[in-house]
């Protein structure tokens, strides 16, 4: 930690932000450092960190300063960091927290997550170099190596080569998880290719295939995750499997619906039934099919599509004759309204409430004034 | 008894007729889906084999997932299109995503009646890992983007605007064009923009600029602030730095409009 040095955090001109994360708290080495959690910041020429209470304490190191660094995996209770290895500090250095360090190192911990983003810019910035290029007006003293610089060196060899080998055996274990993963894809491939054959047969109609088959056909395509648009002309996305969540969806939000007035984004829908889940979530395509089938079950439930693109589902007890009517009363009782009013008014989300407007106004009960103020919906009196 | 279609002729002729089809070579669809399903459950047991030696990289490591959705995209085959695909299930990579999504729609509601519904990967970032809490697997700008474009197809406007090198969430159907693209690009450098600015870079006549604005301050994403300086300024919200802003209510933001 003795490379840092108090600095006032502004950045030099030339000098450029590129990410800044919170929660992060820095190690001396093995031991905590003794500041508190704080923010670092990664500019094209520093890492920077900031206490987040008292933003006067603040402290910077050149990028410079950095021979190699690494990602720590989080454990339990451990959060994720980042090993970060320094030469020697030089001995003109500004004065920083600390004088003198055991350690030719320090860790940045992430308590708030971000080290992904964070380890990949930093390797953009080392990778890049780009402080040499546009020095920054101020000049910040370079790690080269001194009489003491030199001995530390040496240490610092055989740390690098222990990292050497640790890296290596890492890779070493994604590589052989690529190399699974790789003759995976090609049998998944050989399967895309048949399906095409099949896809193609069942186009040009050759050879009878029987209902049960083309059905089987679409829940391997679903296992897979293949997207076949012959069979989705002819029989729809859904599967058996879609048409038990349609049943399941029927009764899970009955409830649901009738608090919110009859009517749910299906962004809302969503996330109220994965959160109900909790794992084996359904995909947005997932939901999406089930909700096409309500019809065909004759299921009290539909998926509907407004004009702007919004999906809604909705009770089918709640028709649009009426949704229309109580529009017009609540807009000819309050003289006009918006559609953040009209949410306020009847507790729905300010987008559905926007839908119901447009409809009324569709049908022509409903006129709009259109202003950089808002729009504004009037009874229609023509 | 008489049964339309089937009878002992009907079943001869279409004997004959695949039969003739076999000798030219050709494999019947039938055949094939007899074929498909026995290498599925084939395909099915290398997945569990796979996913018993490496399913942890799926969760742990960034970079394994975008080389697993790369390969995926490569040879045509969609990991995340239902929870129900193997992929999903034995990988654990939907469950992985489709949280993702549901954790990126509720920062995009909350946020919404400050920004308008627009927000910049950034922030969105930052604000899904603090929701995500301390105990989470971390996410990178790569998973947010690939859980993004799952949700357009629940219609709720979802979609990714390029600016400045990054890009803009947008979460609410607002139409927006080519115009009005450029103009956010405009403002991305110093958060806002001016009709001389619009008028000077895009070469753009005023009427055009004060349609495109006017459309941006309708549809909440800007804000206009008719008493700067030298002339009107329109803001935009999704692009006020997290430490510069403090948070507004609803009813403080709708009375914020001129």
């Amino acid at each position: 930690m003795d490379c840092f040095s108090w600095s006032n955090g502004l950045l030099e001109i030339n000098e450029t932000l590129v990410i800044q994360q919170r929660g992060v708290r820095l190690y001396d080495g093995d031991d905590k450092a003794k500041l508190d959690v704080g923010v670092a910041l990664l500019s094209t020429h520093r890492l920077i960190w900031r206490d987040v209470k008292n933003h006067e304490c603040c402290i910077a190191m050149p990028l410079s300063q950095i021979i190699f660094f690494e990602e720590q995996a989080a454990g339990i209770g451990k959060s994720a960091k980042i090993v970060i290895h320094l030469h020697a500090t030089p001995a003109n250095k500004e004065p920083g927290p600390y004088q003198h360090s055991k350690y030719s190192f320090i860790k940045l911990s992430f308590k708030e997550h971000g080290q992904i983003e964070f380890h990949r810019r930093l390797t953009e910035e080392m990778t890049q170099k780009r402080w040499e290029n546009t020095p920054a007006s101020q000049p910040i003293p370079t790690g080269t190596g001194s009489q003491a610089g030199r001995t530390r060196a040496v240490g610092i060899v055989g740390i690098e080569r222990k990292i050497e080998e640790k890296r290596k055996e890492t890779d070493k274990n994604i590589s052989e998880a690529f190399e699974d993963l790789s003759k995976l894809m090609v049998k998944a491939k050989e399967m895309v290719e048949l399906s095409r054959s099949i896809a193609n047969k069942i186009k040009d109609k050759q050879g009878d295939i029987s209902e049960d088959e083309t059905i089987r056909f679409k829940s391997y395509l679903l296992s897979m995750g293949i997207a076949d648009p012959v069979t989705r002309e002819t029989h729809g996305s859904g599967t058996h499997y879609h048409l038990q969540l349609a049943k399941q969806l029927g009764d899970m939000l009955q409830a649901p619906l009738e608090e919110r007035g009859g009517m749910m984004a299906l962004t809302e829908v969503y996330c109220l039934v994965n959160r109900a889940r909790g794992m084996e979530l359904l995909s947005p395509e997932d939901l999406v099919n089930a909700c096409k089938m309500f019809e065909s079950l004759q299921l009290p439930l539909r998926l509907r599509v407004f004009d702007s693109g919004v999906m809604v589902v909705q009770l089918q007890s709640h028709s649009e004759e009426e949704m229309i009517a109580s529009a017009l009363d609540s807009v000819s009782d309050k003289g006009s309204l918006t559609a953040e009013e009209f949410a306020k008014l009847l507790g729905l989300s300010v987008l559905l409430s926007k839908e119901r407007l447009l409809l009324a106004e569709k049908v022509g009960h409903l006129c709009r004034d259109d202003s950089v103020e808002g729009l504004r919906f009037y009874p229609n009196l023509f | 008894m008489h049964r339309r279609g089937v009878g002992a002729g009907a079943i001869a002729k279409k004997k004959l007729a695949e039969a003739r089809y076999k000798e030219r070579g050709n494999v019947l669809a039938e055949d094939q889906i007899v074929q498909m399903s026995k290498q599925l459950e084939t395909f099915k047991s290398n997945l569990e084999e796979f996913a018993s030696k490496h399913k942890q990289e799926i969760r742990k490591s960034s970079q394994f997932r975008v080389q697993f959705q790369e390969m995926c995209a490569t040879i045509g085959v969609d990991p995340l299109a239902s929870g129900k695909g193997f992929w999903s299930e034995m990988l654990g990579v939907g469950d992985f995503y489709y949280e993702l999504g549901v954790q990126i729609i509720e920062v995009c509601l909350a946020l919404k009646h400050r920004n308008g519904g627009l927000i910049t990967l950034d922030e969105l970032h930052q604000r899904v890992l603090k929701g995500r809490g301390k105990y989470a697997q971390d996410v990178s700008q790569d998973d947010l983007m690939r859980a993004i474009k799952k949700l357009k197809v629940m219609g709720s406007g979802f979609g990714m605007i390029p600016v400045g090198g990054s890009y803009l969430v947008q979460s609410v159907p607002a139409e927006l064009n080519m115009d009005h693209t450029v103009v956010l690009q405009l403002a991305e450098k110093k958060g806002f923009v001016t009709v001389s600015e619009i008028k000077e870079s895009l070469k753009w006549e005023k009427e055009r600029a004060c349609h495109v604005l006017d459309h941006l301050l309708k549809e909440g994403l800007a804000w206009l602030d008719s008493q700067a300086a030298e002339e009107a300024q329109y803001w935009l919200p999704a692009l006020f730095s997290e430490l510069s802003s403090r948070d507004v209510t609803p009813e403080e933001a709708n009375q914020m409009t001129p």
